[in-house]
């Protein structure tokens, strides 16, 4: 086909082209699980139908929206804390005998260990507050990075570090012009997976104790036998770590434009 | 700009490694080589033979075990100003555009980055490469990285240019090309180029001499002279001299074991 159309495709148009097939899904099964709810007489307390829970969404957005404020500030500050940690721990690690044979170990080993079965433990240490909320969101998303970080900058080829030092280049120049680039794409891929466990990081240390956020919300909704704000605080939830994963997606994309036309090329 | 090619000087290099296990390596035996400014020279060698090596001893990049290197005059100790280096991998920058690329030893260097960058787009027009500056790496074939590569080193001016199988990874119609393209810059230039290859004939129809090594510790076998007239191309491979040149080396292929005929 060589329409106009076809040829010079809208924004839109390719927008649609290229989300269509996963919309459709979705739509399909958001239609089936309205109509068997109500075809079988479901109540809601045990699964509300998707038009129930948008109608709770509209009437309780500003009780959804205060709680997803909290939420979000957790996921944020753990994650911050996490990238100001891993990064320069990585740097340590590439750059340090004694990291590299000691900490580096140590930290991988650590990743076996539950995160989320020392949220009882922070919760006791540091109170009902934000804090161990942070602190677990902190715990859960800076494995990830700090491995990632330290893949990408020992990824430089040896020909790529003999290159500048042939050039007279100093470690500093080295680092800055050869390791840290070569090792974003690898970092942001870290960045990313640390986002998703950041949020259910918080989410779960809302779950042991917590007087705000979504997670909490959810508790409450249980209790209460209030289903239909249950599943309101799920899509609130899954909302937020959507936005939070594409903004980082999406500095990915601004900041390595050439990463995407490597592995273009490459696939 | 200095377009003068640098001598350098080898006696008595050896080389030794540690290997992981605590054993020892002996990859150079008494290195003796002198090359001329402005020479093109070749070593060819079976895989171990330690021409690598020898190249990175030379660059200032890993330390002999003993005797000396003199580039310019000057003994090597860590890497030296007047030296550019290309490899069988072109490890040009992903995150660098194509010009960005060539500059990078201006960079690093810090050369002035005006005529520098004006000599940047000269290097790539005369490569063909003049409407690609603006591309990434990864959207070039692997003929033009490598060209890329080489407009890179020759930036710089270098006196002296190491080359350790630039050609290797590339297929043979465009490493004829690349041949050719190598030889009418280095006439223009006259740089000292230490050029290291796998393939007798690259090596005989660049070069002024070619070294020839043996592999174990490394050793020199055997220089053959070689001054057939340039500039040499596709003509120069059917003559009597080449054919001979390409054979007394390939008989010490033969001889070494490296080349079996049964």
């Amino acid at each position: 086909m060589t329409t106009l159309a076809a040829a010079t495709p809208s924004p839109l148009a390719a927008w649609i082209a290229r989300n269509g097939p996963v919309l459709a899904i979705f739509a399909v099964i958001f239609a089936l699980w309205e109509a068997a709810v109500r075809a079988l007489n479901v109540p809601d307390y045990i699964l509300p139908s998707p038009s129930v829970i948008v109608a709770k969404i509209v009437v309780s957005w500003q009780l959804l929206l205060v709680n997803a404020f909290v939420t979000f500030e957790e996921i944020l500050l753990g994650f911050a804390l996490s990238v100001l940690v891993a990064i320069p721990l990585a740097v340590a690690v590439v750059y340090s005998r004694i990291f590299e044979r000691a900490a580096f170990p140590f930290m991988v080993s650590l990743q076996t260990i539950p995160k989320v079965a020392l949220a009882p433990i922070l919760v006791m240490w540091l109170g009902y507050g934000i804090m161990p909320k942070v602190m677990v969101a902190f715990l859960i998303s800076f494995f990830p990075i700090v491995i990632n970080a330290v893949i990408g900058m020992r990824s430089a080829e040896k020909e790529m570090i003999y290159l500048v030092q042939s050039m007279g280049a100093s470690e500093l120049t080295t680092f800055l012009k050869i390791r840290l680039p070569k090792a974003l794409p690898s970092i942001f891929g870290g960045l990313k997976v640390g986002m998703g466990q950041a949020v259910v990081g918080a989410t779960v240390g809302e779950f042991i104790a917590a007087e705000r956020g979504l997670g909490y919300l959810q508790l409450i909704s249980q209790v209460r036998l209030d289903t239909p704000l249950l599943f309101a605080a799920v899509v609130v939830l899954s909302l937020l770590g959507v936005l939070l994963f594409n903004a980082v997606a999406v500095i990915e994309r601004i900041a390595l434009p050439w990463s995407r036309l490597a592995t273009d090329v490459a696939e | 700009m200095t377009r003068a090619g640098v001598p350098i000087a080898i006696s008595g290099v050896t080389k030794r490694y540690n290997t992981a296990r605590g054993g020892e390596v002996h990859a150079l035996a008494e290195i003796d080589l002198a090359i001329a400014p402005g020479e093109f020279l070749s070593i060819v060698g079976p895989s171990g033979c330690g021409k690598s090596t020898l190249l990175m001893l030379i660059a200032g990049l890993i330390p002999a075990s003993s005797g000396n290197i003199a580039v310019g005059g000057s003994r090597v100790k860590g890497a030296v100003g007047n030296v550019a280096v290309v490899f069988q991998r072109d490890v040009l920058l992903d995150w660098r555009t194509v010009l960005a690329n060539v500059l990078l030893p201006v960079e690093i260097k810090k050369l002035d980055p005006a005529t520098h960058r004006r000599k940047a787009r000269e290097l790539l027009r005369s490569v063909g490469l003049a409407d690609f500056e603006d591309k990434y790496p990864a959207e070039l074939s692997g003929g033009m990285r490598q060209r890329v590569a080489i407009c890179r080193a020759l930036v710089q001016d270098p006196g002296l240019l190491l080359m350790d199988e630039p050609f290797g990874a590339l297929d043979a119609l465009t490493r004829e090309q690349m041949n050719l393209d190598l030889q009418r810059m280095w006439l223009r230039d006259r740089n000292t180029v230490l050029f290291i290859t796998h393939s007798i004939e690259e090596a005989v129809l660049l070069s002024d001499r070619v070294v020839v090594m043996s592999s174990r510790p490394g050793r020199i076998a055997d220089v053959v002279a070689n001054d057939l007239p340039r500039p040499r191309g596709a003509h120069t491979r059917s003559e009597p001299r080449f054919v001979e040149h390409v054979e007394r080396i390939r008989r010490h292929f033969l001889a070494l074991g490296v080349l079996s005929e049964t």
